[in-house]
């Protein structure tokens, strides 16, 4: 009846989320009064094993071997549903990122179960913990509560446990021997590559305009470029922006794109899911246009607009101009 | 190739919306829905292979009477054949159920190929796909920005966080969640609409299949968030919230 937190590495190097779901682990383990183990898997992991033994945990359980030093779907669900049968944890937790997207929910399957993913905290009731996470698109939160036999699995959201500290500690490290068969493991991933390199580095921008799914069509992007243009700021935009081919990816600012902390960010016609968030919420300053007043972008807005971008943003711009006059 | 494409369908994106009576669900009366744009990426990828490779693209989506609309719409841009998994609305919906319900239908279709998109815009579990391949015994691949077909298997470009990414080999049969913006959009015609209509529809009720898996999570509550900032709500007439704003932003000298 224990928490298990299984972090990302790889080859060799953190994934910075791993932290933060070892704090989530550690704060539901102290919430719940139960022990909490860290799995790692991978090879060569001595050194960050080492690391883990100077945290606050019961155990640190490092899954070694040649066919995990690779990533891939198979063999990580392989070695952990072995780890979760014999360990029997009542908690799984993971970071929630791309990797944990490609095998968590496959390896919670193996159990009968789902993962909840992106989860944003708890409460506790006599009844035990109640998860809660967005839904659509930030625009709602939901409380979830897990039923059924079998571990909860979960995954915790970017910066949810960004500001929970990693209790320093003693754990014990052991090795688990895993049995995965090569012919197990049926995709065959060639090494990461690097992205051409974007000629336009919008994280040394002071000022961005960025625009989102609300300008509606390609020819209204004249705009949101007179705006820019006017306040002397780089022109960026949400995903399904660059999606459309509206605007080129390099431009993109979130999760899949780059991440920002201009002076000043102009979110126009922008819902703010979390994916555009993570991206930008480094930003000082944050003026948020949107027709929805319960936009998630007003979240994180110093100023907020409810109002129809078509009409705002050449109002904005001739103020700006004239106001340089 | 024989592709099947799951799809959802979800409330439109600037639909209002409410929580319901319950506070466990959003109140679906008079809410207007929509086919999920992460799902239309995967019909489109779809139909672009068809397009290169032949084969047929059918659609399944799993879903109460109005989810038929997605499936013609989908019969509109070009798919060949429609499958509707009759369900109740499924109220914030159970991933690993719907993945059991699409795989009793892929089980009778013996597609090569099964394509989703990355994550719903309702619930956003992120996972049906990925559920669906484990229920088959299937391989799978996620977030993928390219699909080729030199051979037997197929050769993936999968997006990697930090701007990176991997290309990978994956052996048919497979299921692909396919990342959003993997090709532009296309539309339906007026053509496509009138064919849609001629085209092959089956209906499958579930309830032959047996108990679907038992929940493993079940939602309680829904609330619309607190928010966490102080934001200052600009109001007046266009003219007036522009010169509001740019006062502000000359205050915290953020102009040029």
């Amino acid at each position: 009846m224990s928490i298990l937190a299984v972090l990302e590495q790889a080859g060799g190097a953190w994934h910075r989320q791993s932290w933060e779901a070892l704090a989530a682990a550690q704060q539901l383990g102290k919430a719940l009064g139960r022990p909490v183990s860290a799995a790692l898997p991978g090879r060569n992991l001595a050194a960050l094993a080492a690391e883990l033994a100077a945290k606050h945990l019961e155990r640190v359980v490092v899954l070694e071997d040649e066919l995990l030093a690779a990533y891939t779907a198979d063999a990580y669900v392989i070695a952990l549903e072995q780890l979760i049968r014999s360990r029997q944890p009542s908690y799984v937790v993971f970071p929630h990122t791309y990797q944990v997207r490609d095998f968590a929910p496959k390896l919670a399957a193996r159990f009968r179960r789902w993962l909840l993913s992106d989860v944003t905290g708890w409460r506790l009731d006599e009844r035990g913990p109640v998860f809660v996470r967005q839904l659509f698109q930030g625009r709602l939160n939901a409380e979830l509560r897990p039923a059924g036999a079998g571990p909860v699995f979960f995954s915790v959201q970017a910066g949810a446990f960004a500001l929970t500290p990693v209790e320093e500690g003693v754990a014990i490290v052991e090795r688990f021997d895993v049995r995965i068969q090569a012919a197990a493991i049926r995709t065959r991933p060639e090494a990461p590559l690097e992205q051409a390199p974007t000629a336009v580095d919008l994280g040394k921008a002071e000022r961005i305009v960025a625009v989102g799914r609300g300008i509606k069509e390609r020819e209204n992007l004249r705009l949101v470029e007179e705006l820019a243009a006017a306040l002397g700021a780089e022109l960026a935009a949400s995903r399904p922006v660059c999606d459309n081919g509206w605007l080129p990816m390099e431009r993109q600012v979130g999760s899949s794109g780059q991440t920002v902390a201009p002076k000043l960010y102009v979110a126009v016609g922008i819902s703010g899911a979390i994916q555009h968030l993570v991206g930008m919420k480094g930003s000082r300053t944050v003026v948020a246009i949107n027709r929805d007043p319960e936009a998630p972008i007003f979240e994180v807005a110093d100023y907020g607009i409810v109002s129809d971008l078509f009409e705002i943003v050449p109002a904005l711009t001739a103020a700006l101009r004239k106001s340089r006059d | 190739m024989k592709i099947l494409v799951a799809l959802k369908q979800v409330p439109a994106r600037d639909a209002r919306l409410r929580v319901n009576a319950a506070g466990a669900w959003i109140d679906e009366s008079d809410l207007e829905y929509e086919l999920n744009e992460p799902d239309a990426y995967a019909l489109e990828a779809a139909l672009e292979l068809k397009d290169r490779h032949g084969g047929e693209v059918a659609v399944v989506s799993a879903g109460p009477e109005r989810a038929a609309r997605a499936i013609r719409e989908a019969l509109a841009k070009g798919a060949d054949r429609g499958i509707h998994i009759e369900t109740e609305a499924p109220g914030g919906g159970d991933p690993l159920r719907t993945a059991w319900w699409l795989a009793q239908a892929a089980a009778a279709e013996k597609p090569e190929l099964i394509l989703t998109g990355l994550q719903s815009e309702d619930a956003g579990y992120g996972q049906t796909g990925v559920l669906l391949a484990e229920l088959l015994g299937w391989p799978h691949a996620t977030l993928i920005v390219e699909i080729e077909k030199p051979g037997a298997a197929l050769r993936l470009r999968r997006e990697l966080e930090a701007g990176r990414f991997q290309y990978l080999e994956l052996p048919l049969p497979a299921v692909v969640a396919v990342q959003s913006g993997i090709r532009p959009l296309r539309y339906a015609t007026l053509m496509g609409i009138k064919r849609a209509k001629t085209k092959p529809f089956s209906r499958l009720d579930p309830s032959a299949w047996g108990p679907p898996p038992e929940p493993a999570f079940l939602i309680e509550r829904i609330y619309v968030p607190e928010r966490g900032k102080r934001t200052e709500f600009l109001e007046g007439t266009a003219e007036e919230i522009a010169a509001k704003l740019v006062d502000r932003l000359r205050a915290e000298a953020l102009l040029v």
